[in-house]
């Protein structure tokens, strides 16, 4: 094992060093152990901190495990593209990249033209093997991506403004003219949700079984699909919008409004979770990192901008695109479509610093309407004018799946007891939160401390303001002098701040107090005879 | 231009036969669950309802004494059977699968006081008010096949007549020497007739003893007079005594640490000790709200199940300061002894009304035969359920216990006197100079002093 050769041997034979090894066993280490361990020394009680102290070694082993079986239950790697010599990648065109892979996924790559039913949205369910698409002229159709199967097609007669899957292929619901629609794999009509009215786009939350709908005009509803409960109705207020999405990784809805501002939602608030301007323009796309830390927009103005969410900065600008439609992929690739042409950027080193990675353009005067990576396959669909296409993209799709969680191979009865098992665990709307890792931490404890002195003036501003704005009755027969009005706002101003005036006159009565106590011990010692003790009689 | 695209060939990821099993991929990436801590706050609150929805604890009572129930004692070397003596004299062996009585030892004209059996189940010994110590044997027969046996009443192989009424009774763990104890403490061999050692310290009546399981010639005991002493058979003198400020109902040992032993006390809490250092409790176990009667260890040696005179009975985790558990029926009144059952799964209470009732050890356990399958899920939602039980939602359904309206009220009446003395004790406190009061710690309190 240990032969040397003599003229020093291409680096390449040469096995992975053990400090190599060690830091790849790290990195994939670190995924797995989901945060820090508990700081253990702010406690005081021995019998707890035992039994934390092992349970955080039970962690440690866990995800060592983890970490060290991956190379076993997880054999597929995923995809990449690499240029040669002075070859750009996003010079190499599909065409080329069908020629060298295999037939398999060369059917992959491929044009669907439906030239007279209008532009085409779409819609995949989390396993990648089903895709929804519908036309605005009213065309419905439910596709087998596997096997390129029409499951179901039809023609609903009226306007279609989006599609979405429920839980799974055999539910979707259908933005219609008047009302969405839900309806069954067969096509049968069951449900037409009236409350929501004529909605502009859909969105569904995988977890809670909430349906999400947004109109033009900014108003925002959930509706639980499993009991048929209407969860949250809101006026977003912020003017018309165009975009929603859904954020995978905590289930908030951020909805992109025609002022610039982008609003985060949850279901059990009527006020957003945050507000952020993010544009000049109109926001005109929206996407989310699966990874729930990145958020790409793009406005009017033609410029993309990729935010951190955590501190809600600007992590990136891109100049030069105006997408109408944004998607991440789930290894971090984000698409964007353009007119005709389709752009897909890629962050390679790893300090989020998105860069050009590869380009489509397909037939001129065809409109793409929404771009749509495939999950758990290198492929991207876009949905455009005159139908979709499908392109390869290498290194987009996580190779590896879990059966449990998404099963691209799913047979009918593992469908329907993943389906019973997501119905019980499903999540209720209260577990919608910016940073879903809170859950089952202990708040704080806060010791009530005095209000500062900035709090106080400033709850007696805000009292005072509250008092200038009360209209005051205009009384008649004379009785309506210019003085008198003035002292009764007076009075009422007074009367706002009487009680922090008096609270202050406490305070400086026991400091007073404290100040008396302190002056008989300063006197000096030839006068204390003359200080009275008692009073006199 | 190097290019791959994941393909996965559809014979890869599925069976080939429909004998075979379904293919079954893993990928434990935390990016693809997102919301796993929500997604398990939820499985732990259905756990905690499922597990009171299965609650069931109470199996059957098992009747046949025409009088109160005074003492029991498990058989060794078999698992479903249990012997019972009650206060009219009657002893019985009774088989627990089928909770009928398989055979009786008359005898005793008293109350028949104390039950043990031998190491090896052969042998049964019991003790009581009339005076005499009676030793029988066990037939094997019997116990294998109890079907068809009921009742058959079984001669006394020996019977050893004392001067004073006898307390109870205990055997040593792979010895052949029983401890009898009444007016003091003597130690026997199966074929003598008289003690062959005894022990005095003080004048007071010895009310129980327990030999140590882990080192054999030790035993406990405690006394009328407040006392629990330590004997060694080798050193023939007393080695310790520890007396408190109230009489101790029953001592057990700790099968896995057999250093500790609980004592179950007359003010409502069971003290746990280190046998080598008395003058501290290892803990202090309060959830009763009349006398503590009897106490057993589970064989795990990781709780203890104890009877009270308030009729309920209680299961404490062996280092915790309150029950995880507590039984209770409207028929059943005061609780003068418990059994942990040899395999951990079962606890058996006799009481006042004159019956043995089996109850589980855990509530909504699933007995039988489970499925591996069945196993891990009820392993899993035991687990999840823990991580969660401090959140209040899961805490809320997994503390809820229904309690009698009595045992309630005298809970929430114990539970004001203590505020009050605690408040008066702070206020004390407050107004005198830093030191000059010191409170006693809880596990000290009860203890008056070690005596060598």
């Amino acid at each position: 094992m240990g032969l040397e050769e003599e003229n020093g041997g291409s680096a390449k034979d040469v096995p992975p060093t053990e400090q190599e090894l060690s830091a790849e066993f790290d990195t994939t280490l670190q995924k797995y152990l989901r945060g820090e361990g508990a700081d253990l020394e702010a406690l005081k009680d021995k019998k707890l901190k035992g039994q934390l102290a092992v349970r955080e070694k039970l962690y440690g082993n866990s995800a060592k495990a983890a970490a060290k079986f991956e190379k076993w239950l997880m054999p597929s790697e995923g995809g990449y593209l690499e240029a040669e010599g002075i070859e750009k990648t996003w010079r190499i065109k599909q065409d080329q990249i069908t020629r060298e892979v295999d037939i398999l996924s060369s059917r992959n790559q491929y044009d669907i033209v439906l030239k007279d039913l209008g532009p085409y949205t779409l819609d995949f369910t989390p396993s990648g093997r089903y895709m929804a698409t519908a036309g605005r002229k009213g065309h419905v159709a439910i596709v087998d991506m596997k096997s390129m199967e029409l499951i179901r097609e039809m023609q609903v007669k009226e306007t279609v403004r989006d599609i979405v899957f429920l839980h799974n292929e055999t539910f979707f619901a259908v933005a219609q003219k008047k009302y969405p629609y839900i309806y069954n794999r067969d096509g049968i009509e069951l449900h037409c949700l009236k409350e929501h009215g004529a909605v502009s786009r859909l969105q569904f939350l995988k977890n809670h079984f909430l349906l999400a709908t947004v109109n033009k005009f900014g108003q925002l509803r959930y509706q639980d699909v499993t009991t048929g409960e209407m969860i949250g109705n809101f006026r977003t207020g912020l003017g018309r919008t165009e975009t929603m999405q859904v954020n995978p990784f905590n289930g908030v809805i951020a909805v992109g409004h025609s002022g610039g501002t982008v609003s985060m939602w949850k279901p059990t608030s009527a006020a957003p979770l945050v507000k952020m301007l993010c544009h000049h323009g109109p926001i005109s796309a929206l996407a989310f990192h699966p990874n729930g830390q990145l958020m790409a927009t793009c406005g009017r103005e033609k410029k993309i901008k990729i935010w951190d969410l955590r501190k809600f900065e600007v992590v990136q600008t891109i100049p030069g695109h105006h997408a109408k439609t944004l998607d991440f992929s789930q290894k971090g690739l984000l698409a964007a479509g353009t007119g005709s042409y389709a752009q897909v950027l890629g962050d390679f080193s790893g300090s989020q610093n998105y860069s050009r990675y590869m380009g489509h353009s397909i037939a001129k005067g065809y409109q793409i309407g929404k771009v749509s990576f495939r999950p758990y396959e290198d492929v991207l669909v876009m949905g455009h004018s005159m139908g979709w296409s499908s392109i390869l993209i290498p290194g987009s799709g996580e190779p590896n799946f879990d059966t449990w969680v998404a099963n691209p191979f799913e047979t009918s009865k593992q469908r329907r007891e993943k389906e019973i098992h997501t119905l019980l665990d499903k999540l209720p709307p209260e577990t919608i939160m910016l940073d879903p890792s809170k859950i089952g931490t202990v708040r704080p404890y806060k010791k009530r401390e005095k209000p500062t002195k900035e709090e106080i003036e400033a709850e007696k501003e805000a009292a005072v303001e509250a008092v200038k704005d009360i209209a005051l009755k205009k009384k008649t027969k004379g009785r309506n002098k210019t003085s008198k009005r003035v002292m009764k706002r007076k009075v009422l101003i007074d009367k706002a701040k009487k009680p922090f005036i008096e609270k202050e006159m406490q305070e400086a009565g026991k400091v007073a107090g404290k100040r008396k106590l302190g002056e008989e011990t300063e006197l000096p010692a030839s006068l204390k005879r003359f200080v009275r003790k008692k009073a006199a009689v | 231009m190097k290019v791959k695209v994941i393909s996965r060939s559809t014979d890869e990821f599925t069976r080939e036969r429909s004998q075979d099993l379904q293919r079954v991929f893993r990928n434990f990436d935390p990016k693809l669950r997102p919301q796993e801590k929500a997604v398990e706050y939820v499985r732990a609150l259905n756990a905690a309802k499922l597990e009171k929805i299965f609650a069931r604890p109470f199996i059957g009572a098992m009747d046949g004494h025409i009088d109160a129930i005074s003492c029991m004692a498990k058989n060794p070397n078999f698992l479903k059977g249990i012997f019972s003596g009650s206060m009219d004299g009657d002893i019985r062996l009774w088989d627990i699968a089928s909770r009928k009585t398989v055979c009786q030892f008359p005898g005793h004209q008293g109350a028949v006081r104390g039950l043990t059996a031998s190491t090896d189940g052969s042998t049964l010994i019991s003790c009581g008010t009339d005076c005499t110590v009676r030793i029988w044997s066990v037939p094997v027969a019997a116990t294998l096949e109890s079907d068809h046996a009921s009742n058959k009443p079984i001669e006394a192989n020996a019977v050893y007549v004392g001067k004073n009424a006898y307390w109870a009774v205990d055997h040593q763990w792979g010895g052949d020497l029983f401890a009898t104890t009444g007016a003091r403490v003597e130690i026997w061999n199966h074929n003598r007739s008289q003690p062959v050692n005894t022990f005095e310290w003080g004048t007071d009546t010895v009310i129980s003893v327990r030999f140590n399981p882990g080192e054999p010639n030790l035993l406990a005991t405690s006394a009328s007079d407040r006392s629990i002493a330590l004997y060694d058979l080798r050193m023939s003198t007393p080695a310790r005594k520890l007396i408190m400020q109230t009489r101790t109902n029953s001592i057990a040992w700790n099968p896995m640490e057999p250093l500790n032993f609980t004592a179950a006390n007359e003010d409502c809490s069971c003290y746990s000790y280190d046998a080598r250092k008395l003058d501290e409790a290892k803990c202090v176990h309060k959830d009763h709200v009349s006398a503590v009667m009897d106490i057993d260890y589970s064989p795990t040696g990781r709780e203890f199940v104890t009877g009270s005179y308030d009729r309920t009975v209680r299961i404490f985790p062996y280092n915790g300061g309150h029950s995880r558990e507590i039984y209770h029926t409207k028929r059943m009144q005061r609780v003068f002894c418990v059994k942990f059952s040899s395999d951990a799964s079962y606890i058996i209470s006799g009481s006042d009304d004159t019956n043995l009732r089996l109850w589980k050890a855990k509530a909504s356990e699933q007995m039988g035969v489970l499925l591996p399958r069945e196993q891990k899920k009820h392993e899993y939602q035991e687990a999840v359920k823990n991580r969660y039980k401090h959140l209040p939602e899961v805490k809320r359904i997994v503390r809820h216990r229904h309690l009698p309206r009595p045992i309630y009220k005298a809970k929430e009446l114990r539970r004001s006197v203590i505020d009050a003395e605690k408040k008066k004790e702070e206020r004390r406190k407050a107004h005198s100079t830093p030191g000059s009061i010191v409170t006693e710690s809880v596990r000290k309190r009860r203890i008056i002093r070690e005596v060598e």
